[in-house]
């Protein structure tokens, strides 16, 4: 899950990281009022949870109450690679000096957290690391140990920090490896940390990812999801315990297990066709959650055809094939609908799917059988 | 031979109580697994499955001379349960529980480099060696005896793949399920080794799918030091960037992760990638 800025900053001061004393605007009138609460220039910067803000015109420095106000006009509503401004943070404009990059993130092969500082902050860190990855020093932290000061000041020597700035890094630096794991981060960034005028670091952008299997530990960061810039069926699956992600293609698929419902996607790209989403039902696959997960791949207009991949494993295909059949009375559908069960009493399965004859239905033995026939099927639709 | 599991396994079920430990605990002693007791703190002298149940992972060894133990404890609990088993000495410790937050793996891995015990998992389907021992929850009757070795990130494309095989005949020595998880016990490196030293595996099926690097180092691995043909599928190759497909670990991030990545990594080493899964049994 990740989190916006304004909500990553708020955060990050949380446990002692200076940030400018930022306010949310929802409406331009709330921008003015807040510019002229602050007394000062402003910038005014679109919430999105997305990359690429600056560029699309969504960060705005403004000199007045009044020009603040146009720029809150101009970016609430805008849409930044598919996200739709909802909100705007004013930060008291902060005179730059330097700009430096500070982050923590779980590192996946070396299973350690990494902390990581650059003299190159204010840029896409990922550029910087494909372009001079030598200009990012690299600090792996013992999850136990926790992080040291020593490695903290490995950092400020790398990057050549002033040090009479050394004692205010190490303590943001502190600061901020603790809300990393105080808050089951996976990242936990600032970019840019900037030296201003009077010699203070302050953490101007922020962003922060944390954990969803952790979200448990944390019922106040749970809350902060903001559900607005995804799908609405993404947001009724994770409702429904199901694991989906829309997609822009004509094949609805349903399958049991996500390595086996990314194979089913591929399948029907490899035999001509797209997928409409990603959809793990889980195990068991009772009626109830496939009726669920049938609504959710039924809303999508985009889809032309319906592809059910059930593996039984545990699981009877006999079972899951009343279930899809229990469940397509309480949800209709004319689509054509394709129905592969494989494992366990498949025989069976089958069997009760080709008895019911629904006229939209078709059963197929193999895995390029069922996805050649739904292929099919969006073509001649 | 088989690899991690056979007749000699002596297994402990953490969680024996649960819905779960306790419908997965009968599936594996219907399946002739050597099931030799539980634990579940606090209903430690009662009886579970016909097996004794024990407060401690400690204790249950004592008694039963377990050598292995399957974990079916809730994400919230499963790392203390992991380190329970570290502590006890237990060698072979199976999380099949998903959903582990990744600090908490993160702290898992350290004392298991400190440690004998070796772990498979988390979020994982367990281990399954035909006609001899599952440990997990593996379905056991898709499977047969024989020479080719499985391993999988996944679930239900493993069996998916399992039963491909043994529709042809082809056997299996041992099918491994090492998780979706970004970190876990055992990688595809671990496994692969295991499989070389064994002289009932004769070839290997590795079933990747997008996140991470374990298949292109996996690719090196291979190159190196396997002697024995490899054939591969990866999953995922349709998947958006930035969108975590099921598995916690089953994401393109920043470029880096893609199956094509994966595969151009695995066919530089000569390994043969499958288009989708039915081919795997012609093409060993």
């Amino acid at each position: 899950m990740n989190l916006h800025e304004y909500q990553s900053k708020h955060r990050f001061a949380e446990f002692g990281v200076p940030v400018p004393q930022g306010k949310v605007a929802r409406t331009p009138q709330e921008a003015y009022e807040i510019a002229q609460e602050f007394g000062s220039p402003v910038v005014v910067k679109a919430q999105v949870l997305t990359g690429g803000r600056g560029k699309a015109g969504g960060v705005k420095l403004a000199q007045t109450p009044g020009e603040a106000q146009q720029h809150a006009e101009n970016i609430l509503g805008m849409d930044i690679k598919g996200h739709k401004v909802l909100r705007v943070l004013l930060d008291p404009a902060s005179d730059i000096q330097a700009e430096i990059y500070l982050g923590v993130t779980n590192d996946r092969a070396a299973r350690k957290p990494l902390i990581m500082a650059s003299a190159e902050g204010g840029m896409d860190i990922e550029e910087v690391n494909r372009t001079a990855p030598d200009k990012i020093i690299r600090e792996h932290v013992d999850p136990f140990l926790g992080l040291r000061d020593y490695q903290i000041r490995n950092l400020a020597y790398g990057i050549n920090l002033p040090r009479e700035l050394w004692k205010q890094f190490i303590a943001i630096t502190r600061s901020l490896y603790r809300c990393y794991v105080e808050s089951d981060a996976t990242l936990a960034e600032i970019n840019p940390l900037i030296i201003d005028g009077n010699n203070n670091l302050l953490a101007v952008d922020g962003k922060m990812s944390i954990d969803d299997n952790a979200l448990y530990r944390h019922p106040d960061l749970a809350e902060m999801r903001d559900t607005s810039a995804e799908p609405q069926a993404e947001t009724q699956a994770r409702a429904a315990g199901l694991s989906y992600i829309q997609l822009d293609g004509e094949i609805g698929c349903m399958v049991n297990g996500a390595g086996l419902a990314m194979t089913t996607m591929d399948m029907t790209k490899l035999f001509g066709g797209s997928p409409a989403n990603f959809l793990d039902i889980g195990g068991g696959a009772k009626a109830e959650t496939v009726a669920a997960a049938l609504r959710i791949i039924l809303a999508d207009p985009n889809v032309k055809a319906v592809l059910f991949n059930i593996f039984g494993g545990i699981t009877r295909c006999d079972e899951v094939a009343n279930g899809i059949l229990a469940a397509l009375g309480e949800v209709r559908t004319d689509l054509p609908m394709v129905v592969r069960l494989v494992g366990t009493n498949e025989k069976e399965g089958r069997e009760i799917i080709d008895n019911a004859a629904l006229p939209n239905m078709v059963t197929a033995a193999t895995l390029a059988d069922a996805a050649r026939k739904a292929v099919e099927a969006t073509k001649s639709a | 031979m088989a690899i991690l599991a056979d007749k000699n396994t002596r297994l402990l079920v953490q969680g024996i109580t649960g819905r779960e430990g306790m419908f997965h605990t009968e599936q594996m002693i219907e399946y002739g697994t050597n099931v030799v007791g539980g634990v579940t703190p606090g209903k430690g002298g009662e009886w579970a499955v016909g097996k004794p149940v024990f407060d401690t992972v400690k204790a249950a060894r004592e008694s039963t001379g377990a050598n292995a133990s399957i974990i079916y404890v809730p994400a919230r609990f499963a790392a203390d349960a992991i380190f329970e088993s570290i502590d006890a000495g237990i060698e072979l410790i199976v999380c099949i529980t998903e959903g582990v937050p990744v600090l908490d793996m993160m702290k898992v891995r350290v004392q298991l480099d400190q440690s004998r015990s070796r772990l498979i998992g988390p979020n994982c389907p367990g281990l399954l060696t035909p006609d001899q021992a599952k440990v997990g929850i593996m379905p056991g009757h898709i499977a047969i005896p024989g020479g080719v070795g499985v391993v999988s990130r996944s679930g239900t494309l493993t069996y998916e793949v399992v039963y491909a095989l043994t529709q042809k005949g082809i056997g299996q020595s041992t099918c491994v399920g090492i998780g979706g998880d970004p970190i876990n016990g055992t990688n595809f490196i671990d496994v692969l080794q295991l499989f070389e030293d064994d002289p009932q595996t004769e070839k290997i099926v590795l079933i990747g799918e997008i996140g991470g690097t374990d298949e292109e180092k996996a690719a090196e691995y291979i190159a190196d030091n396997m002697t024995k043909p490899v054939v591969a599928f990866i999953a995922g190759q349709t998947a958006p960037p930035g969108k975590r497909m099921g598995h916690a670990g089953a994401i393109v991030e920043g470029g880096s992760g893609t199956a094509a990545d994966k595969i151009a990594a695995l066919n530089a080493v000569g390994v043969m990638v499958a288009e989708h899964p039915e081919q795997i049994p012609d093409m060993l």
